[in-house]
């Protein structure tokens, strides 16, 4: 099996260059810092603490996940090629898609362990400071599918960069830019139209189309709770949540497809 | 029987003309070097034996299959001409990681690092090698699973003189097995009995593959013949034979090879004249140079 041998080798390497301890410092950390501090002032008001914790870990992990997802991947084709690996990889009875899949593949297991650290540490300092009586782990549970589908379209797309960009220094530029558009710029963005707009049209028909297609808004819509304040925190408001359950989950679930697919595309027309 | 084979193989990249119009066949247990200039087409040449690159005409087959196919890419071992394996792995796991994408059991690839002689450094990151371990881990996974035919670009660069001997055992023992090898090198004096056919490229055109005696037959390449007088009597050699004096008591001349015995016999008469006599064929670096530049320059 060429894919488990591939996902093997880029395993061993993302531990010994410390992607998995960075990653898994990075969530576990802030997942148990906002658990800690988020907490204590709302936890007295009868809401459910792990609600809380997971929305202001989700605030976070709008951020954070993409980019450990970019940065994983940037250095996948770019890299190798210029290293000279790819053509010596590509001369072994193996298909690239076998390549991109088994990278793939690791990559998520990386970003998926983190996560799940994080998370796992938000359930115990939570039930160690609240009592496990009437906690809802629903949220925790959706919260850690969806990052790893937000994470696997990251992934995809730092392939897509990396294959496109065929120079590990230009994929690294491009991706830096494409996370800052993505959590950051695109919001802004939409925010201006808002204003300028002033709940017309735009406001009620086009705008929630738009956020939900953005995967990080997505994933933020669809860990937020309707009504609770943090969904106003982000600035966007309520309209924002106009597009529903259906649509924010279809966006998490194509865009790894879509950007898995146009990465394979891309890699494909890569000459070593 | 034919491993490979290439059939009027011509390469563009726009209006660079890297290989034009090759045809070139190895059969089994072959060993046949490729030489030529900087830029003469050698890399590319193999690399679309190996299917990395498409060819712009001709047609090439391994083993009656398309390059690049699966069925050919499992007959194929390669060692490129510079390859950085990731250093944070051992020479081991990156062996290891090689064997697992051809099928090849892991003991295999162990018995490999013996034979390359890197069991010793098996288990150190790549990245604290030196220049010749990290050439010694190429040819190694280049080897694994008997490949029916060996591409090897510039193996001995790095190598020291014992290493480089010890690879031509190996490519021996690969051409015993039954393997074609192909190899490109820029050092010649090397090649001289380790390989069965020669194979000149410049500037992309195949201007020479035969073995090396054919070759220097039909080169015609003089070959050199030194006597050695005293400094009283090398003029009076010099005329008799009708060479030229040089270095005071030496007298050097040319010959063809079906001039050799008389010109020897010639020598011998001379008796107590002559001290000592040097016969020394056109060697290798001179029959490449007679190859490789181009005809149609007019040199
Ligand atoms: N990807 C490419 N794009 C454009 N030109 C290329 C490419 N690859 C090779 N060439 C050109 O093709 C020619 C042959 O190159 P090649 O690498 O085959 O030479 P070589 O015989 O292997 O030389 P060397 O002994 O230096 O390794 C050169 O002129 C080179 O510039
Ligand atoms: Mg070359």
């Amino acid at each position: 099996m060429p894919t488990i041998a591939i996902a093997r080798i880029e395993l061993l390497i993302a531990r010994r260059n410390m992607w998995v301890f960075t990653s898994l410092i990075l969530m576990g950390l802030f997942s148990s810092v906002l658990t800690l501090a988020g907490g204590a002032p709302t936890g007295t008001l009868g809401i459910d603490p792990l609600l809380i914790a997971t929305t202001s870990i989700t605030t976070l992990s709008v951020y954070l996940i993409p980019l450990i997802g970019l940065l994983l991947s940037f250095d996948a084709i770019a890299g190798e090629a210029e290293r000279g690996t790819l053509a010596l990889s590509l001369t072994y009875p193996l298909s690239r898609g076998e390549i991109l899949l088994g990278k793939f593949l690791a990559h998520l297991i990386v970003l998926g362990f983190a996560v799940a650290v994080g998370l796992a540490l938000t359930a115990g300092l939570t039930i160690w400071k609240y009592g496990s009586a009437d906690l809802n782990y629903l949220p925790l549970l959706k919260l850690f599918a969806t990052s790893l589908a937000l994470g696997a379209a990251f992934l995809g797309i730092g392939y897509l960069i990396s294959a496109l960009a065929k120079q590990t220094g230009v994929a690294s530029g491009i991706v830096i830019i494409v996370w800052l558009i993505c959590v950051v710029l695109y919001d802004l963005g939409l925010l201006g139209a808002l204003v300028a707009d002033g709940g017309g049209t735009f406001t009620k028909t086009i705008f929630p189309w738009l956020l939900v297609a953005n995967p990080a808004d997505a994933f933020r819509l669809i860990n937020m709770p309707t009504d609770t304040v943090s969904t106003l925190a982000t600035g966007l408001g309520a309209a924002g949540q106009a597009s529903g359950f259906g649509p924010q989950l279809a966006s998490l679930l194509l865009w790894p497809i879509l950007a898995l697919s146009l990465a394979w595309a891309a890699f494909r027309r890569v000459e070593p | 029987m034919t491993v490979l084979g290439i059939e009027n193989v011509s390469k563009s990249y726009g209006d660079v003309h890297s290989v034009r119009d090759v045809s070139l066949n190895l059969g089994e247990g072959e060993r046949v070097a490729l030489l030529g200039h900087n830029g003469a087409g050698k890399t590319t040449l193999m690399r679309m034996v190996l299917g990395l690159t498409p060819l712009t005409s001709g047609k090439i087959s391994v083993l009656g299959m398309p390059p690049g196919s699966r069925k050919a890419r499992t007959a194929i071992g390669f060692l490129p001409e510079s390859v950085a394996f990731h250093g944070a792995l051992t020479g081991r796991e990156q062996l290891h990681h090689f064997a697992r994408l051809k099928g090849v059991k892991r003991s295999v690839a162990d018995d490999l690092l013996e034979r390359v002689g890197l069991t010793h450094a098996m288990n150190r990151k790549i990245r604290t090698y030196s220049k010749g371990m990290r050439q010694r881990i190429g040819l190694a996974q280049a080897l694994l699973g008997q490949p029916r035919l060996a591409l090897l670009d510039e193996p001995t660069s790095g190598l020291d003189p014992i290493s480089r001997h010890e690879f031509y055992d190996i490519v021996d023992d690969l051409s015993k097995g039954g393997t074609a090898v192909l190899l490109s090198s820029h050092a010649l004096t090397e090649l001289e009995s380790r390989t069965d056919r020669i194979a000149i490229m410049s500037k992309g055109h195949l201007l020479a593959n035969d073995s090396l005696s054919a070759l220097r037959e039909a080169a015609r390449l003089p070959i050199q013949v030194s006597v050695k007088a005293t400094p009283e009597t090398a003029d009076d050699v010099a005329a008799k034979l009708g060479g030229t004096r040089v270095n005071g008591a030496s007298v050097s001349l040319e010959v063809q090879q079906e001039g050799k015995v008389s010109l020897l016999g010639q020598i011998t008469g001379l008796g107590e004249l002559v001290k000592d006599i040097d016969v020394t064929p056109a060697s290798l670096e001179e029959l490449y140079r007679h190859y490789s530049v181009p005809k149609q320059e007019g040199k």
